[in-house]
């Protein structure tokens, strides 16, 4: 069997890669976008994980619904990129930048 | 070393491999490619937790339309390829350095607190079959019904809220607007004559 301790290092080093890819990839939103997805996919790697080793199914059923949730959230998300890079014709984040006081 | 352990660390490194092209590729197709690869290299991992239904799921449903949705939005957005910019570098220190003070923290934390716990702490499983699926099943249509229904609200919530956003009308099509037939009286549309004679 293996350790516990192996998958939960894994999915951290997999959440603080997509921590990592948000502070670097500031030119694309679609990039940041992904980076959330890598992040929710850690999150579900401990979920899974505590679930097995405790010998618990309520991790998954959790998993389920935050793939469910993750799935909405994508396609708004995108559906606002869409609808930003019409009036705007860049997904720049620093061309977001509305309110100058 | 068992099959299990070499299996988990030829996946693990595939996958830690793939999640830093997900960051750094400059081309978003790669990114989205490399995104697809780590799913599936997850889900590798997830059968080997145990958790046949979820990694088949995550297989059909993440890859299968999520990550298919983030393609058609790349190739539709026609974004140029970015080089790595003055920001880029900038901020290069920053995300090396966060990268490495969250990791050993939580790393130095994993380890100290998971050497000796109690694996069966929790039992409170209604185990119904053999079957992940099933049980799984059991779960979601017995305790979590309403939290299941709750999903399928959100679901639709996305589908409306997608729709809406991304909408445009094409000035060229020809629409009924229903307010202004609601609102048309007897007198728009009727002519009564009376005194009609020949």
């Amino acid at each position: 069997m293996i350790p516990i301790s192996y998958y939960l290092i894994l999915s951290t080093i997999i959440f603080t890669i997509s921590i990592a890819g948000i502070f670097l990839n500031r030119k694309n939103i679609l990039v940041l976008l992904m980076s959330l997805e890598l992040m929710f996919l850690s999150v579900n790697f401990n979920l899974i994980t505590l679930g097995n080793y405790l010998g618990d199914l309520t991790g998954q059923v959790f998993v389920f619904f935050v793939l469910t949730v993750v799935a909405a959230e994508s396609a708004i998300g995108l559906a606002l990129l869409i609808v930003l890079f019409r009036s705007k014709k860049s997904i720049d984040v620093d061309d977001l930048s509305e309110l100058k006081g | 070393m068992n099959i299990e352990l070499i299996t988990f660390f030829i996946f693990s490194t595939l996958l830690i491999f793939t999640c830093y092209k997900v960051i750094t590729s400059s081309n978003p197709v790669l990114s989205a490619v490399n995104l697809v690869f780590s799913f599936f290299l997850s889900a590798v991992l997830w059968l080997l937790l145990g958790a046949e239904f979820l990694s088949i799921i995550l297989i059909l449903v993440y890859v299968g339309a999520v990550m298919v949705l983030f393609l058609f939005v790349v190739m539709m957005l026609d974004i140029n390829v970015a080089k790595k910019t003055a920001a880029y570098i900038k901020y290069l220190p920053l995300g090396i350095a966060v990268f490495i003070a969250f990791n050993a923290l939580i790393i130095y934390f994993f380890i100290n607190t998971f050497e000796n716990i109690d694996y069966n702490a929790v039992k409170n499983i209604e185990i119904i079959s053999d079957s992940n699926t099933e049980n799984l099943g059991y779960l979601l249509f017995t305790k979590y019904i309403i939290e299941f229904e709750i999903a399928g609200l959100i679901l639709l919530l996305g589908i409306i809220s997608a729709i809406v956003l991304t909408y445009r009308k094409n000035p060229k099509n020809k629409y009924q607007n229903p307010t202004k037939q609601i609102s048309a009286s007897k007198k728009d549309r009727l002519k009564i004559i009376t005194d009609l004679k020949e």
